[in-house]
């Protein structure tokens, strides 16, 4: 009898544990609780009952630790500090499956929010207990130890150099030939996150042969599963051209132009970036991806997107215009421009402007065709507002006047330099003034349009020193036209109104039966 | 002779008379006459030395002007050479000019800049940019269509679940249903799926379709539901599982049965294959260094004083040939014998301990 009794006091106790543990386990899923859970001590109370002997009340002890974790930095600290993570990490060797995936789930909720945090989870030795626990046959555990490597990696150099040199990597490759998703997403996306800090750490995935099994699980169906992969491709293909080589090499193109009509926007905007790290390295990548109808399929992306996912697809249009004439005239031939002149209008950010004014000046800078291309779209005018508007930051500014000078140099459309004409400030104007010099000594028509549309006026205006660059460039325009009509002009005052505009006309009727 | 001295006797006189008279004669006229001579004589020598001299210089005018000629011939025709050379190398280098022209011209519109492979390969891209929008956007669409259709049946199996839990709401004769409002024109859209649908067995709808397996559907299907026999339970029957699972055995081979007929040939070629595959080397232990050939030790109690013994060499075995000979050979395989193949699998749970 009295046996009973005492073993009913024993079992109360520990039906009292469980529900306590599980409940704050649920509580602690609504954000609302958790400060109240953390000024109750709940961090004290739940640490010793990770030792406890039944393994429910273990498992949900540490399912609530690593929510509370999760939630903010404050308490995962408070769990550093309460030393838990070494009794974790002994444990994720010895106990169950269960266990071992809640305390993956703790690692990495402790891991995730800073760099500090992670190196104090990787002193504790929790990275060998983790490398084991993902050679598991437990997808759930593998799922959970790869997710907290990743978070451990994702900080800096240095964790994801401690990452691989626990071995994780071929595991990690091992992981990602599961048949299970999750597990696949959560290696996928661990690899990227290792390979995008250095050469180094991209070269040791490479070497693992992931590449190859990256490149086939492109075409598979699951939104986030490619998100992952793309993301890991183009984090390894970015450090240099042997690694883009290599990514290339897996025969991805054109297959993946197929994902970029994917529903999702983090796949189409990870296929971008993945298409911009390869284009940047050299115009044999470029030319590749040009010729597998990329840049159409880009363009159209660019179209359908909007905000910040364009950045990607607008900066991989600038790299293949800038390696050579032939890749922009075949950005140009693709309709590149006015879609590009569009995202300059519509997007409000600055550094997407910036990207596009940057886009346009590589464009642009190659030939007069490509600037006369630039040109007709009317863009030019725009560029000049940016470089203008003092609410455009430094970068915008720059950009937008080296993209202005580097296509006016090469601009020999007159139609649309004329607007620049009035608006200009004096450096971007000695380009201007500099071009027209060079073409209307040689077109008549040019010349009779130059006149009566008043740019001729306006150049008489233009204040300029004497023996400096401007004043050769406006005396050669004056030596296009006979005397009189130079003469006709008052240099230098713009108050005057020109002389009656009846003799104006007269002066025009004179020059356009003479020219 | 005689005659004549007599006429010129008389005559000497006049004869030395003479003689000094024209000696005096001569005297005074010597130095005139001797200069008169001497100058005759010199315009004479002077003649012949001009006469000689002009002589001379015509000849040499003569030789000097057929070797200047000679000379300048052959001047001449250095120099017609030459100029005949140089006609040819202008002639030429105005050829290899326009050879060079052509060529260069050639060479940069073909290989440094053509503008018609430019203007064809930016035809062709433009066609290659079309067909991949065009095949972009009809994926789009199969994919669109594709998740569409799937949503679609989606929706239409949770209506046909939800018209099955629903069954009873179906309208009776006396008693219109929810859905068949006597106001409507025509019953609702679930009024019609309620007539259509067919009641669930159980009282739950159904969760999920059974795992896939290999065998056929009888197999699992009466798993856990055999007819009831009697009514009331009759004894500790075994599980119904187990007994289906006798009932459907499949045949459990043995070991001879199952091992092809060929096997051992089979083995051998294996064997050989993996021989041919992996070995590489002959003699793996060769030793890198030439060792003195040590002279073979034999053993002590195999040798004996005077030769070597057979036993442990030659034969390890003591035989009695004269027994052996009545007795049959040594059998070295013998048919199976099915002692233990049954062990465990019958269905009966004979010879099993705890």
């Amino acid at each position: 009898m009295s046996q009973r009794q005492v073993l009913q006091v024993f079992e109360q106790y520990q039906k009292a544990r469980t529900q306590f543990v599980q409940t704050v386990a649920e509580l602690a899923t609504r954000p609302q609780n958790v400060e109240t859970l953390q000024n109750a001590g709940v961090m004290s109370l739940l640490r010793p009952l990770l030792l406890d002997t039944v393994p429910t009340i273990q498992q949900t002890a540490a399912l609530a630790l690593g929510r509370l974790a999760n939630y903010n930095d404050d308490l995962a600290e408070a769990v550093v500090k309460a030393d838990i993570l070494p009794q974790l990490v002994y444990s994720l060797a010895e106990q169950n499956r269960f266990y071992k995936k809640a305390a993956a789930f703790v690692l990495r909720a402790v891991a995730k929010h800073s760099a500090e945090l992670a190196q104090a989870v990787v002193d504790c030795g929790a990275l060998d207990a983790l490398v084991i626990s993902l050679e598991e046959f437990d997808p759930g555990v593998k799922e959970a130890a790869a997710w907290a490597l990743g978070y451990i990696a994702r900080h800096n150099g240095q964790l994801a150099q401690a990452v691989v040199d626990s071995g994780a990597v071929p595991l990690l490759v091992l992981c990602i030939q599961e048949p299970e998703i999750a597990v696949k997403r959560i290696a996928a996306s661990t690899l990227s996150d290792i390979a995008k800090h250095s050469p180094e750490l991209a070269q040791t995935v490479v070497d693992t042969g992931a590449i190859a099994h990256l490149a086939q699980m492109t075409l598979n169906p699951d939104a986030k599963l490619k998100r992952q992969v793309f993301s890991a491709l183009g984090q390894i293909s970015k450090h240099s051209v042997d690694l883009a080589e290599m990514v290339v090499e897996a025969e991805i193109f054109p297959a993946v132009l197929a994902s970029l009509k994917d529903p999702d926007e983090y796949v189409r905007k990870n296929v971008t970036t993945l298409m911009r790290e390869i284009t940047k390295h050299t115009p044999e990548l470029s030319q590749m991806i040009v010729n597998a109808g990329g840049v159409a399929a880009v363009i159209d992306y660019l179209g359908d997107s909007r905000g910040n996912v364009r950045l990607p697809g607008i900066m991989m249009l600038g790299y293949v215009a800038a390696h050579s004439e032939n890749l922009a005239m075949a950005v140009v031939v693709s309709k590149g421009v006015p879609q590009l002149a569009i995202c300059l209008v519509e997007e409000p950010e600055d550094h997407i402007k910036a990207a596009t004014a940057w886009a346009f000046g590589q464009i642009g800078r190659h030939t007069p065709e490509h600037a006369r291309a630039v040109a007709a779209a009317n863009v030019l005018p725009k560029l000049l507002n940016l470089y203008l508007d003092t609410q455009s930051s430094e970068d915008l500014q720059v950009k937008a006047k080296k993209a202005l000078k580097s296509v006016l140099q090469k601009c020999t459309y007159l139609p649309a330099l004329e607007p620049l004409l009035y608006e200009a400030p004096s450096n971007i104007l000695k380009h201007v003034i500099c071009q027209f010099s060079k073409v209307l000594p040689h077109d008549s028509k040019a010349r009779r349009l130059f006149v009566t549309s008043g740019g001729l006026k306006k150049v008489q205006e233009i204040k300029a020193e004497p023996g400096s660059a401007l004043q050769e460039y406006i005396n050669a325009i004056n030596n296009c036209y006979p005397e009189e009509i130079v003469r006709f002009f008052p240099i230098n005052t713009r108050d005057k109104h020109s002389r009656g505009s009846d003799k104006w006309q007269s002066v025009i009727m004179k020059y356009e039966g003479s020219g | 002779s005689m005659a004549r001295l007599v006429r010129l006797t008389p005559q000497a006189d006049r004869v030395k008379e003479a003689y000094f008279t024209r000696n005096r004669i001569a005297e005074e006229n010597r130095q005139r006459e001797n200069s008169a001579a001497v100058r005759i004589q010199s315009w004479i020598r002077g003649c012949r030395a001009r006469a000689y001299l002009s002589h001379i210089h015509r000849k040499a005018t003569i030789i000097q002007k057929t070797w200047r000629g000679f000379k300048a011939r052959e001047h001449f025709r250095q120099r017609v050479k030459a100029a005949y050379f140089l006609m040819k190398m202008n002639f030429y280098n105005k050829m290899a000019v326009k050879i060079q022209q052509r060529w260069r011209g050639y060479y940069v519109r073909k290989y440094v800049h053509n503008y018609y492979a430019r203007k064809r390969y930016l035809e062709a891209l433009t066609q290659k940019n079309e067909q991949m929008r065009r095949e972009l956007e009809e994926l789009a669409e199969h994919q669109r269509q594709e998740r569409q259709r799937v949503a679609m049946e989606r929706e239409e199996q949770e209506k046909y679940v939800r018209a099955q839990r629903l069954h009873f709401l179906l309208s009776t004769k006396q008693c219109p249903g929810v859905f068949n409002s006597p106001f409507r024109p025509e019953p609702d859209e679930m009024e019609l799926r309620l007539r259509r649908v067919k009641p669930v067995r159980t009282m739950s709808a159904p969760k999920e379709s059974w795992p896939v397996n290999p065998q056929p559907s009888s197999y699992l299907h009466d798993k856990e539901r055999l007819p009831p026999i009697h009514k009331t339970p009759q004894g500790p029957f075994r599980p119904a599982v187990e007994v289906q699972q006798q009932r459907y055995r499949p045949l459990e081979p043995s070991l001879r049965v199952a091992t092809s007929i060929t096997a051992l040939e089979e083995a051998r070629e294996e064997l050989r294959r993996q021989e041919w595959r992996t070995r590489l080397i002959d003699h793996p232990f060769l030793p890198f260094s030439k060792t003195p050939d040590k002279k073979y030790e034999p053993l002590l109690h195999a040798a004996s004083p005077y030769q070597q013994t057979e036993y442990g060499t030659k034969h390890f075995r003591e035989e009695d040939r004269s027994q052996l000979e009545k007795k049959k050979p040594f059998r070295r395989v013998f048919t199976t014998c099915h002692v233990f193949d049954k062990f465990g699998r019958l269905y009966s749970s004979a010879g099993k301990s705890v």
